[in-house]
């Protein structure tokens, strides 16, 4: 099952990726073959696993307090194009 | 406070009689990273701040009051950790020139303990990768290519004009990591482990690589690549060295909400193990396709070591053990397409010169930034997240990992207390064979041995055991229980005491004045 040209177009704009040398579909088409192995596995009733911490409630809530920021230099000194307090990019 | 009254040391003790002091340490090691610079193993040396860490770290010893067992002792850092004013690449040109603003948790946690930061080392770009080959500053050369071990065994082949051309890889992604505490320049390195990227180049490299629970140690500041399985890996030459870093590193963090908040106790290994009362399991799907007779023979000795010993060793059977690598290659591809999101040239990082619209600059920044593997990893993430195909694909793997979670479950259950298992299917491959396959292909036949632990957040440890015919480094993985780092630990110190692996002979290191050097060639610094 190929994967079709809407769908190629729909993926380089969501991934902001672009392959469009037929390698690169070709690859895509091969990693979704391996990927489709996972069907032979029966997976009737089982659920999903977000993390193996699941368990231990570890994904908590902290509590609104701000601890840190105020650092809008260090922030802005890895950027190529600023204006002011603000990462410049092209219009449109 | 108790390891520092431990006194196993070498180095530390050395450094604290003052036998040898941190800015002599440091140089001896710099010295070292510049005379083995063919090795590629670093891809930044930070000299001046390495040496006043050092000069600090000496005042300290002056005045009869180091930081701990860490102080002074000289380290690397793999290239996807953020260090607070060092260049922080990920070999990749996406992050060339980015100077962290921040130093990782980890990072942060070394420093405070005294330990010189010597430099950042060498990757597959962005960590995706088994044999460090593929980052944008070329690829890692296993220090044991110019071993006289391995130089011994190649003699009886065909002598290529271009004997360069014989050596072999360090295994990835932690390449760098490995090679640098492998080639003596430095004491301990971090690496990052996600399906076995600090296992397999521990094993390639003849070290101990060790992945610890997911959980234990912080990710903040760890550039991520599969939120759910990364962690931080601890390379060191010995088991004991290895229990000292984890001991300085685990904890909760409170800026990584991932991290479990039971109080960690660093812990020291006992000197005299008994491990006739443990049982050792022997997954039979770990004798996977492709697995070198070689290291299927090892396998077995080493079975019958623990079972002399008097240890019960029976097989057991992690039944979905050969989906974890399909498992693996969605999940990761899809968490993979949503952390490279970030790279988009506008806050930090290379950014495109097209300005034609916001769109196409972030487009062609990232066409120009990543390479193929990360390119061809975010394309296939993003179809498996695509409305259509979300639960057929990701939801699938999904449950699929909680399969294998359960497999772990099942045979720790059933009264095994420690795997013991292959690291890799074979010892290194010489580099002009390595890339002769591209990077998924090998990616899914070096993982199988490591993926699953990762999958099912469990420690896992590489000893190195033997060498191989050729003459280079083989280990054996053991995976223990859940946060029990402490008897995985103690088990893998047990075996590497019972093997006895043959230390590497560099001749390029040989060349150094040996006085000092003493200290590089023992083993262990703790």
């Amino acid at each position: 099952q190929k994967v079709s040209v809407e769908v190629l177009d729909h993926l380089e704009h969501l991934a902001l990726v672009d392959f469009r040398d037929s390698e690169g579909v070709e690859r895509l088409q091969k990693a979704i073959q391996f990927a489709d192995q996972l069907h032979e596995v029966n997976t009737d009733g089982v659920e999903p696993m977000d993390s193996v911490l699941e368990d231990r409630w570890c994904l908590y809530l902290r509590e609104d307090e701000v601890t840190e920021g105020n650092c809008t230099k260090e922030l802005l000194e890895n950027a190529r194009e600023t204006v002011e307090e603000y990462f410049v990019a092209p219009p449109g | 406070a108790a390891l520092k009254d431990a006194l196993r040391s070498q180095v530390s003790a050395a450094l604290r009689e003052g036998r040898v002091t941190p800015t002599e340490l440091c140089q001896r090691c710099l010295a070292l990273i510049k005379s083995t610079k063919f090795l590629n193993a670093y891809i930044t040396v930070t000299e001046e701040t390495a040496l006043k860490q050092a000069e600090e770290s000496e005042e300290r010893y002056k005045r009869g009051q180091p930081l701990g067992i860490l102080d002074g002792i000289p380290i690397a850092v793999k290239d996807n950790f953020n260090t607070a004013g060092i260049e922080t690449t990920c070999a990749s040109n996406m992050l060339k020139g980015y100077i962290s603003p921040y130093n990782a948790t980890v990072v942060q946690k070394l420093l405070d303990q005294g330990a010189v930061l010597l430099g950042k080392t060498n990757l597959d770009e962005f960590a995706m990768g088994s044999g460090s080959t593929d980052g944008v500053f070329g690829p890692v050369r296993n220090p044991w290519s110019y071993s006289k071990q391995y130089k011994e065994k190649s003699v009886s082949k065909s002598h290529s004009e271009d004997k360069e051309s014989d050596w072999v890889i360090s295994g990835g992604s932690s390449g760098g990591s490995a090679a640098a505490v492998s080639s003596f320049t430095c004491f301990a390195a971090l690496g990052s482990d996600t399906g076995g990227s600090t296992r397999n180049p521990a094993a390639h490299c003849g070290v101990v690589g060790l992945k610890p629970t997911y959980g234990l140690i912080s990710r903040h500041g760890l550039i991520p690549l599969v939120n759910s399985m990364d962690v931080p890996g601890i390379l060191t030459r010995c088991v004991d060295d290895a229990a000292v870093l984890l001991g300085s590193l685990a904890g909760h963090d409170p800026k990584d909400s991932t991290t479990i908040q039971d109080d960690f106790k660093p812990f020291e290994l006992p000197n005299l193990i008994d491990v006739s009362k443990l049982s050792i399991g022997i997954p039979k799907e770990y004798h996977a396709p492709g697995l070198s007779s070689e290291i299927l023979a090892l396998w077995l000795k080493a079975a019958d070591l623990f079972k002399n010993a008097g240890a019960k060793v029976v097989e057991v059977s992690l039944p979905h053990t050969r989906y974890s690598i399909v498992c693996y290659h969605v999940l990761c591809t899809a968490e993979v397409a949503s952390n490279m999101a970030r790279f988009d040239g506008l806050e930090y990082g290379h950014r495109s010169d097209v300005k034609d619209s916001t769109e196409s600059m972030y487009a062609a920044t990232r066409r120009e930034g990543f390479n193929d593997v990360v390119r061809g990893r975010i394309l296939s993430g993003n179809y498996f997240l695509l409305k259509q195909n979300y639960e057929k694909y990701f939801v699938k793997a999904q449950k699929v990992r909680r399969l294998i979670a359960n497999d772990f479950v099942k045979v720790f259950r059933s009264g095994v207390d420690i795997l013991l298992t292959p690291t890799t299917l074979s010892d290194a491959a010489p580099y002009t064979e390595f890339i002769q396959e591209d990077n998924r292909t090998r990616s899914a036949q070096d993982d199988i041995l490591t993926q699953a632990a990762n999958m099912a957040g469990l420690p896992a440890i590489n000893v190195p055991t033997a060498l191989s015919e050729r003459g280079l480094p083989v280990g054996l993985q053991f995976i223990g229980r859940s946060f029990q780092e402490k008897q995985l630990l103690t088990v893998a110190k047990w075996f590497e005491k019972q093997v006895q692996f043959p230390m590497i002979q560099l001749e390029e290191v040989k060349r150094h004045d040996s006085g000092v050097f003493q200290h590089q060639q023992s083993a262990s610094f703790s």
